[in-house]
C-alpha cells in the first residue's frame, strides 16, 4: 500500500511549471486513474448529512465507498486527510471555458460564436481548448466541471459539459452535446424601465423594434418547425425504406434533439419580460427550457415555479439594474427563488478567467438569506440535476464519477485552500498557470 | 491597550464633523489593523472622530448605544482606485491633459455611494480614465449619501494626478477607449509604449522649463527688478511643477513590468516620486525595482486574462510586493466589486498567504497611506476620523455581511433602516407609476 503526504504546492509545481510563454500549457496534466482512498476526512457528501470522521475510496473513475468505515480495497494509494474536509467537485453551469481565453485585443483566442443567425450546428466542443491557462485556474478552486455554451445569434449552437481534468476534449466530455443556445430577440427597451441613460428610444422606434422583433421570431418558429419535419422525414424514411430519403441538414439534424424535447434549450434571458417569452416560447414549441442568466427571476417566481423551470443565475454579483432597487436585489434573489420552490443553480457569470469565483458567489448569496447547505447545493447538486446528469455528478455518492476536492476549510470560504484534486478519479497535481508565474517570481531578488 | 482611553485633544473638532452623532459600539471584536484584534471591546464615536477604544466604556449623554455583540469592527475599507461618482472620465482629445480635475464631474447623488457604503467602504480615490499619458487632477473622497461633493471632499488630502501607461493609451484595443461621440477611437500620438515614454519626457522637460521661467522671474522680482512680464500661467505643467516639487501625488495605471520600470527610471531622471503604480499587475516581477523608488502599488486581487497585458497577472502579486517591502492595496476600480472588497482581500490569504491582519491592512491602512490620509483614517485608533463599520461575521469570511457603516462618525448606511424604509420606498413607486399612466 503506498501513501502520499501532502505535497507542498511548490514541489509539484517546481516539476510541472512550463517556461514563461504567453499563451502556453501551463495545465498539470493528471495522473492516471488509479484506487484510492481518502481516510480521517470530514466529509461533505451533499445529498446526505455530515460524515465528521470517515472514507471515501475511489475507483476505476468512480466513487465504490463512502462511509465513517468502509472496507479498503487492497493496494490502494491512501490520502490521510486528518483534519481536512472533502467535497464534490463544484459545477457552474454558464461558462464559455476553453472558447475564450483573452476577450479584447486578441481576437484569435476567441471561438465562442460563429456567423449567422442560425447556427444549430456549432458545437463548442469543437472550439473548446484543453489548455486553456482559464482552466488549471478554475480547478483549483474545487470546480470540477462546467458547462462551456456558445454565444451569438439567435441558435449559437450546442454547448458542452466538460470536466476539467483531461487533456483532450474528448478526454474531458462528460455530456458532448449538453444543451442547445436560443437567445430570443430582446424586448424593445421601450423608454421605461431603462436604465444608465440608455433606456429611452424616439418615439415610433419602439413599433418598429417590435414589428422586426415578430419577424425574428417567426423566421425563429418556422427552422424550429422545419427540424421538427426533417426529423419525422428521416425517421418516416427509416421506417420505410421505400420513401426518398430526406436530403442531408446538418442546422436542422443538430436541432432534432432540442425539438424532440430530449436535449434542453439554454434560453439568455435576464429581465422578467425576457423570461417570460422564453418560457411561454419554450412551451408553445415543446422545448425543455433552462433560464440564464435570469436577474429578475425573482420577480417572475411563481411563473417559474408553476412551469418548473430551472434557473442558472449569472447575476447575482451584477449591480442592480434600477436605480430605486435594494442595494442587495442581486445578492438576495437566491433566497428569494429557493423560499419560492424556484429550482436554480449559481454561476459564477463569467467566460472562464473568473469562474473560479464561483464558491464566493454562492457565499454571498449565503450571507444575503440563502441557507449555507443550499448555497453549496447550488453549485454542486443543483446545476448537475438541471443539467440532468445528477445520477454522474452533484454530489458524493456510491457511483458517481469521482470529482472529489479535499480542503483545509468550507469550500466556499475565499481563504480555504484546496489540497487534493481528483478529476474523473484521477488526481490532478495542484498547479496553474498562475502558481508556475509565482514560483518563478517571488524569490528573484 | 484594554483600558479606556479618551483624547482630550479631540474635543476641538471641525464644525461639520462636530455635528456627527455620538455612538457608544458595545462588546464587538475589534480589528484595529493597526494594533492587532480586540476581543469584547467598546468604540465610542464622537465629534467625528474615535474617541475611545477600550472595555465597558461609559455612553455618554445623547450616545446611541449600539450592541455589537458577536459581532466584528473593522476601519472603513478605502479604495484606491474608483470611478465612482464621475459623470465624465476622460478627455480623450489629447495625451497631456493634467489641467483636467474629477472634482469638477463628480455626482453626489450617484447610487453607487451608498452601494459602496453597504460594501463597508468609506474613503475612495477618484481617478481618471487610462485614456491619456496624463489623464487629469484625481479627488479624495468619504463617501457620505445625501451630502453635497464639497462635503465628500477629505479636508487636507493630498492632490494627485492620474498617469497611464500601456494598450489603453496607445488604443492597441480601442473597444475599451471609448471617446464620448468617436467610436472607435481615432489615432493619436502615442500609439506604442515608445511613444508614451517620450510623451512623458517631452511633459516633464516642458515642466522644467516652465518651472525655471518662474524661478528665474521670481528671483529677479526678489531682487527689486522692475517692469517685469510674469510668464504666462500654463494650466498644463502648472499640476506638472506640483509633481516635480512633490506636492501633487502621481498614480500611474500600468500593467507590464518593463512599462512600469521605465516610468520608475523617467521619474528617478527627473528627481520626483511615483506615489502608486495602479494596477500594476506584473509588479510580482520587478518588486525589488518597486521597492527601491519607494512607490507604493493598488493592484486586483485577482483579475487577469481581460486582455493581452493582463495575461500574466496572478493573484500572488500583492503578496511579493508586500515580502519585498511595497506598500500594496487592492482597488475595485468598478462600481460593482467596490462593495465586496472585503472577499477580494480574503483571496489574498490563500494566494500567497498574506495573514488576516495584512489581507485587512490592503483595504484599510495602507490605502489611506497610498492617499496620504494615514494621520486621520485606515485603522481603528484613537484620534483618527471615525470611519469603520460593524460586521455580522469576520469580514474575510464569505458570510459576513454589514450592519451599519460610519463616515467622520455619521451613519452612511444601516441595514435595519434600508430594510424598514424598503415598504415606504415600494409604495412610493407604486403611487408614481400609477400617475403616469399607461406603461
Amino acid at each position: 500500500m503506498s501513501r502520499i503526504t501532502l505535497a507542498t504546492l511548490g514541489g509539484l509545481l517546481l516539476a510541472t511549471a512550463p517556461a514563461a510563454a504567453q499563451l502556453g500549457s501551463y495545465n498539470p496534466r493528471a495522473g492516471a486513474r488509479e484506487t484510492l482512498v481518502i481516510r480521517n476526512a470530514m466529509i461533505h457528501p451533499v445529498t446526505g448529512p455530515v460524515i465528521a470522521r470517515g472514507s471515501l475510496v475511489v475507483s476505476d473513475g468512480r466513487i465504490t465507498a463512502i462511509g465513517a468505515t468502509v472496507t479498503e480495497p487492497t493496494g490502494a494509494r491512501v490520502i490521510d486527510a486528518n483534519g481536512l474536509h472533502v467535497w464534490p467537485g463544484m459545477m457552474d453551469g454558464a461558462t464559455r471555458m476553453g472558447l475564450s481565453e483573452i476577450p479584447q485585443g486578441a481576437n484569435a483566442t476567441v471561438d465562442a460564436s460563429e456567423v449567422g443567425d442560425y447556427t444549430a450546428n456549432a458545437q463548442a466542443i469543437n472550439g473548446l481548448n484543453p489548455h486553456s491557462a482559464h482552466i488549471g485556474v478554475t480547478r483549483m478552486a474545487g470546480i470540477t466541471h462546467v458547462v462551456s455554451a456558445p454565444t451569438g445569434g439567435t441558435i449559437s449552437g450546442s454547448a458542452a459539459l466538460v470536466h476539467l481534468g483531461g487533456d483532450t476534449p474528448p478526454e474531458m466530455s462528460v455530456v458532448r452535446n449538453a444543451a442547445m443556445v436560443i437567445t430570443l430577440p430582446r424586448r424593445g427597451f421601450g423608454g421605461r424601465g431603462g436604465f444608465g441613460g440608455f433606456g429611452g428610444q424616439a418615439p415610433g422606434s419602439t413599433q418598429d423594434a417590435d414589428r422586426a422583433r415578430e419577424r425574428q421570431l417567426d423566421s425563429l418558429r418556422a427552422v424550429l418547425a422545419d427540424a421538427r419535419a426533417y426529423a419525422a422525414a428521416h425517421a418516416a424514411a427509416k421506417a420505410d425504406p421505400s420513401l426518398p430519403r430526406p436530403a442531408e441538414d446538418l442546422v436542422l439534424a443538430a436541432l432534432g434533439p432540442a425539438v424532440a424535447g430530449t436535449m434542453p434549450v439554454l434560453f439568455n434571458a435576464d429581465r422578467a419580460g425576457d423570461i417570460r417569452e422564453a418560457i411561454t416560447f419554450a412551451e408553445a414549441e415543446k422545448l425543455k427550457p433552462i433560464i440564464i442568466g435570469g436577474a429578475d427571476a425573482w420577480q417572475v417566481a411563481s411563473l417559474l415555479k408553476e412551469k418548473d423551470v430551472p434557473v442558472v443565475l449569472t447575476g447575482i454579483m451584477g449591480l442592480p439594474s434600477r436605480e430605486d432597487d435594494p442595494y442587495d436585489v442581486n445578492f438576495s434573489a437566491p433566497s428569494v427563488l429557493a423560499k419560492a420552490g424556484v429550482r436554480f443553480a449559481i454561476s459564477a457569470g463569467d467566460d472562464g478567467a473568473e469562474v473560479r469565483n464561483l464558491p464566493q458567489v454562492a457565499g454571498m448569496a449565503a450571507a444575503f438569506g440563502l441557507a449555507k447547505e443550499d448555497a453549496l447545493k447550488a453549485v454542486t447538486l443543483w446545476p448537475a440535476q438541471i443539467f440532468g446528469v445528477a445520477d454522474r455528478l452533484g454530489s458524493l455518492e456510491v457511483g458517481k464519477m469521482a470529482n472529489v476536492v479535499v480542503t483545509d476549510g468550507d469550500i466556499l470560504e475565499a481563504r480555504t485552500r484546496p489540497v487534493h484534486l481528483i478529476i474523473d478519479g484521477r488526481v490532478v497535481p495542484l498547479g496553474s498557470k498562475h502558481e508556475a508565474l509565482y514560483e518563478m517570481f517571488k524569490d528573484r531578488p | 491597550m484594554r483600558l479606556p482611553m479618551l483624547a482630550a485633544a479631540l474635543v476641538a473638532a471641525a464644525p461639520v464633523a462636530a455635528q456627527a452623532p455620538t455612538t457608544l459600539i458595545k462588546n464587538a471584536t475589534v480589528l484595529t489593523v493597526s494594533r492587532g484584534t480586540l476581543a469584547n471591546t467598546d468604540v465610542l464615536l464622537r465629534g467625528g472622530k474615535i474617541a475611545a477604544i477600550g472595555q465597558n466604556l461609559a455612553a455618554p449623554a445623547g450616545a446611541t448605544t449600539i450592541d455589537a455583540t458577536g459581532k466584528y469592527v473593522m476601519p472603513g475599507i478605502i479604495d484606491p482606485h474608483s470611478h465612482l461618482m464621475s459623470d465624465a472620465i476622460n478627455e480623450g482629445s489629447l495625451s497631456v491633459t493634467s489641467m483636467v480635475r474629477i472634482a469638477d464631474v463628480l455626482n453626489p447623488t450617484d447610487r453607487g455611494i451608498y452601494r459602496a457604503a453597504a460594501g463597508g467602504v468609506t474613503t475612495i480615490n477618484i481617478l481618471h480614465g487610462s485614456a491619456n499619458t496624463i489623464g487629469g487632477q484625481n479627488a479624495t473622497v468619504k463617501l457620505k449619501p445625501g451630502r453635497t461633493v464639497q462635503e465628500m471632499l477629505v479636508p487636507g488630502a493630498p492632490p494627485g494626478i492620474k498617469f497611464a501607461l500601456g494598450e489603453n493609451v496607445t488604443r492597441k484595443n480601442s473597444s475599451t477607449v471609448i471617446v464620448q461621440g468617436q467610436s472607435p477611437a481615432p489615432r493619436r500620438y502615442p500609439t506604442s509604449r515608445m511613444g508614451q515614454a517620450e510623451v512623458l519626457r517631452d511633459a516633464f522637460t516642458r515642466a522644467k522649463a516652465y518651472r525655471a521661467e518662474w524661478t528665474d522671474y521670481r528671483a529677479r522680482t526678489a531682487r527689486g527688478e522692475k517692469g517685469l512680464v510674469p510668464p504666462r500661467t500654463d494650466l498644463e505643467l502648472e499640476p506638472l511643477v506640483e509633481v516635480l516639487e512633490g506636492r501633487r501625488l502621481v498614480h500611474a495605471h500600468s500593467y507590464r513590468a518593463d512599462e512600469m520600470l521605465m516610468l520608475l527610471n523617467l521619474a528617478d531622471e527627473f528627481g520626483f516620486k511615483i506615489q502608486t503604480l495602479q494596477h500594476g499587475l506584473e509588479g510580482y516581477k520587478i518588486a525589488s525595482e518597486i521597492a527601491k523608488h519607494g512607490a507604493g502599488l493598488s493592484s486586483f486581487a485577482d483579475s487577469w486574462s481581460y486582455k493581452i497585458e493582463a495575461y500574466d497577472a496572478i493573484p500572488h502579486n500583492v503578496a511579493i510586493l508586500l515580502r519585498k517591502g511595497v506598500n500594496a492595496t487592492i482597488n475595485s476600480d468598478s462600481d460593482e466589486r467596490i462593495r465586496r472588497l472585503n472577499i477580494d482581500a480574503a483571496r489574498l490569504v490563500r494566494y500567497g498567504d498574506l495573514t488576516e491582519e495584512e489581507a485587512l491592512r490592503i483595504i484599510t491602512l495602507n490605502g489611506a497611506i497610498q492617499l496620504g490620509i494615514e494621520q486621520r483614517t485606515g485603522s481603528l485608533d484613537i484620534g483618527k476620523d471615525a470611519d469603520l463599520a460593524i460586521w455580522t461575521a469576520h469580514p474575510l469570511s464569505v458570510y459576513a455581511r454589514v450592519e451599519t457603516t460610519f463616515a467622520d462618525g455619521e451613519v452612511t448606511f444601516d441595514r435595519a433602516r434600508d430594510l424598514a424604509a424598503r415598504e415606504a420606498l415600494a409604495a412610493e413607486r407604486k403611487a408614481l407609476e400609477a400617475k403616469e399612466g399607461s406603461r
